[in-house]
């Protein structure tokens, strides 16, 4: 059975709390920067502190916290973050796509074009040569 | 009868653990899996082969630490803006790997890494197009994804 909040160990409490305040703390940071970075292409990596490690802390202090308070072992929770994980990156893709066609067909920003795709290949390839170098 | 035996399996493990283990949710959860993957198998998708399955569980680790490690950087640049300028830019990238299921991998494994963003890939040259927030050394970079876990993900992929 479920008991009260206030019945798990100390230890247990602990850990719940610690996992709670990284992951919630992370996504309120990528909340922040997701609101203040200057480009899109930066502010797309903002969220993802809440996709990745935010999502996991969250999740990792719902599972010590029913594991424990319920006495049997709980890790439904895993589904969110696998669930997450995976399509995270279909919205992400659309998104910058959608970015980078736009941004190609106005010609703003210094985004790399591929349209002209054999002049921009080996303008691609001498420049990560020259610089690897 | 079973085209697709891993993803009946995971279906069933899913269903499982959505609902409870019971006698009747196994029963419920196995039709439902197979019927899944009847499905699936009229969509044709490639195969994935494993070549070394017990490989996984290191790539994940990786993945797990190197994510922890992003997590920290891309937070401390989010709380530091101004005062400390950060170096934006695009990369691109050439692939060796050709399977379907490793490029997706890779695909998930960078999105879901802060900091670095799956932009474009292209199947026609198997170049793909980054956005890294911390463009710094731009060779190590490279050198991540190339040698730590391309080479990996051929391994797992034959």
């Amino acid at each position: 059975m479920i008991q009260p909040a206030a019945d798990i160990p100390v230890w247990a409490a602990i850990a719940v709390a610690f996992f709670l305040l990284v992951g919630s703390g992370l996504a309120l940071i990528g909340a922040i920067g997701f609101l203040r970075l200057p480009t899109f292409y930066e502010r797309i990596h903002a969220p993802t502190l809440g996709t990745s490690w935010g999502i996991g802390g969250v999740m990792l202090a719902s599972m010590i916290f029913f594991t424990v308070s319920s006495g049997r072992l709980v890790f439904h929770e895993i589904l969110i973050g696998i669930f997450v994980t995976v399509t995270t990156p279909i919205t992400f893709m659309l998104l910058a796509r959608a970015a980078l066609h736009r941004d190609r067909a106005e010609g703003n920003g210094n985004v790399p074009d591929k349209q002209n795709k054999s002049q921009v290949a080996t303008d691609v390839l001498v420049g990560s040569g020259s610089r690897d170098v | 009868m079973l085209p697709y035996p891993l993803l009946t399996l995971s279906l069933i493990l899913m269903w499982l653990l959505l609902n409870g283990f019971t006698p009747g949710h196994l029963v419920l959860g196995i039709l439902v899996a197979v019927f899944a993957s009847w499905a699936m198998a009229s969509l044709r998708p490639d195969r994935p082969r494993f070549a070394k399955w017990y490989l996984l569980p290191k790539l994940f680790g990786i993945v797990l630490y190197d994510i922890v490690k992003s997590n920290i950087a891309v937070a401390l640049i989010i709380l530091k803006i101004g005062r400390r300028s950060h170096n934006p830019g695009f990369l691109t990238v050439e692939l060796d790997i050709e399977n379907h299921v490793a490029v997706a991998v890779l695909a998930v494994v960078l999105t879901s890494t802060p900091g670095s963003a799956w932009l474009e890939y292209d199947s026609n040259d198997r170049t793909v197009l980054l956005h890294v927030l911390d463009l710094d050394n731009e060779a190590q970079w490279r050198d991540m994804i190339k040698n730590r876990y391309e080479k990996l993900l051929m391994e797992i992929f034959a």
